[in-house]
């Protein structure tokens, strides 16, 4: 049976370090097993977040060798008995001990964001969508919430001054979901450009390389959200909206 | 928002990064690609020499607006220009800023770019190198948002790269195929693809859309760039590389360094 080092985070804000702890590691563990293994048998005061151990609840996220993953779904067979196996906390977001972090930032950015409005119901007091329509935002609502792509993100994993101001990642896929949702009336644009400050992306595509649930955040959320945006200052969309005689009604 | 969870402190982990693989080798090689065409490209630019053998016409010179071409694409050539030091402005500089700009505003190259050159950041969950970061929302990286018109003049540009290739067939001695040709078309449906694949070009012929049930020819272009935009990359490097070859077949047959051979 292997033997790995685990090289574990271990502490608060106020002291912190890597710490080795040898495991032995079954064939078809996972990083999240080990941890529980390091738990049960060496530290039982180490703190980790998890729920579900099935990459479904967000919740094991962490950085593994440096790279932002879930812990449940990283298989131990990835790495090399050789070298030690780092498990450091997201670091994004502000620690609580050990692998957990304080990941309430993304929850109060999240409220920012405006909801849907409704357009009137059919003639027979219903709402239709068919299946093309909604087939593009079905994507986004696969997201589990790991936070993966917003500790990722550069913009406020190296700039904590852009916090304030930059919604990230999982917040733009939500106002995507919104913004191209067939029964919605609301135009988002200006929150994107001023309240979630969708310039601040540079595209990246670090939030789609470690997005556990393959959501193409870039692709499919971020810039169509910049093109609507560029919308506003194309004469050309201009015209063709005059043309057609559309109107959305501001956020 | 309030100020929750922003003020308070991360991890004490010092280290840049903790990543033990060779994340810096992919940006070290888009450094040495990009380079390497920016160069030969102006170098090749500034030539004025060597773009045109018959049927063939270098995609760095097309279309060839200047009065003092080897082939002039619009029939009446517009008069040489001249600058101080430099002298007579090459043909191919009047028109590359269209091409560049495409490229330069591309929101796949921009990725390549930010990483590679800007290293913000080089590679994920490696920490930027500049301390201060405003992404783009100032001058001039604001202006990237202006990617669509760069799109718009790319389109032209396909229009005539591909009439260039259509030219290429009628040789001297009538219809023909040579190696030629096909490197013409090639370049052509590389660069087509990588046109059409967009992101911009996604959003203006459809993902401005939310109501697909009701704009079904919307919805259908919509589809099938979407199926190309998930190759824009693999477009964006491919029609490099082959605009890039393409002018350099042209410039040795024209040299007299290779024979173009006839298949037809």
């Amino acid at each position: 049976m292997p033997t790995f080092t685990m090289r574990i985070f271990r502490g608060d804000t106020a002291r912190g370090e890597f710490r080795d702890y040898r495991v032995e590691a079954e064939e078809g563990m996972v990083v999240l097993d080990v941890i529980h293994r390091v738990q049960a048998t060496q530290a039982p005061d180490l703190a980790v977040r998890w729920n579900c151990k099935a990459g479904k609840c967000g919740s094991c996220s962490a950085e593994v060798d440096g790279r932002p993953r879930l812990m449940c779904m990283t298989r131990m067979e990835l790495f090399s008995e050789r070298e030690p196996v780092t498990v450091a906390p997201i670091r994004a977001f502000p620690l609580i001990r050990d692998l957990v972090t304080d990941v309430s930032f993304n929850f109060e950015k999240a409220k920012t964001i405006p909801p849907l409005r409704l357009k009137p119901p059919e003639p027979d007091g219903t709402y239709r969508m068919m299946q093309e329509d909604i087939d593009r935002i079905q994507e986004f609502h696969k997201c589990i919430e790991c936070f993966l792509c917003q500790d990722v993100c550069h913009v406020i994993r190296d700039h904590e001054e852009n916090k304030r101001a930059f919604a990230g990642p999982r917040v733009f896929i939500k106002v995507a979901s919104l913004e191209m949702h067939p029964l919605d009336t609301r135009d988002r644009t200006e929150f994107v450009r001023a309240t979630a400050s969708v310039g601040l992306c540079n595209i990246t595509k670090c939030c789609t390389e470690v997005c556990p649930e393959g959501i193409h955040i870039t692709d499919n959320a971020i810039i169509p959200l910049k093109e609507r945006m560029a919308d506003s200052f194309d004469p050309i969309v201009w015209l063709l909206r005059k043309f057609r005689g559309q109107t959305t009604q501001p956020a | 928002m309030n100020g929750h969870a922003v003020s308070q402190a991360r991890p004490p982990i010092a280290a840049a990064h903790l990543r033990k693989d060779t994340w810096w080798a992919l940006p070290l090689a888009v450094v040495g690609v990009l380079t390497s065409f920016i160069v030969y490209s102006t170098w090749a630019a500034l030539q004025n020499a060597h773009y045109f053998v018959a049927p063939y016409l270098s995609p760095f010179y097309s279309p060839c607006l200047s009065k003092s071409c080897l082939h002039l694409t619009l029939g009446r050539g517009l008069p040489e220009f001249t600058v101080p030091i430099i002298g007579v402005v090459s043909p191919a500089l009047l028109i590359l800023w269209g091409p560049a700009l495409f490229r330069l505003t591309c929101y796949y190259y921009r990725k390549a770019y930010y990483r590679s050159f800007w290293l913000a950041p080089v590679a994920c969950a490696v920490r930027d190198v500049k301390a201060g970061y405003t992404g783009e929302t100032r001058f001039p990286l604001i202006l990237q948002n202006f990617h669509r018109y760069a799109w718009y003049v790319a389109v032209v540009f396909i229009v005539f790269l591909t009439w260039d290739a259509i030219l290429a067939f009628r040789f001297p001695d009538g219809f023909g195929i040579g190696v030629g040709t096909l490197v013409m078309w090639l370049n052509v449906i590389l660069l087509a693809g990588y046109t059409f694949s967009c992101h911009s070009c996604r959003h203006i012929c459809g993902g401005h859309v939310d109501v697909f049930s009701k704009s079904p020819t919307r919805y259908t272009l919509w589809h099938v760039i979407s199926r190309l935009n998930e190759r824009h990359p693999m477009y964006a490097w491919l029609s490099l590389g082959s605009v890039g070859l393409t002018d350099l077949y042209i410039r040795l047959v024209s040299m007299g360094v290779i024979r173009d051979l006839r298949l037809l």
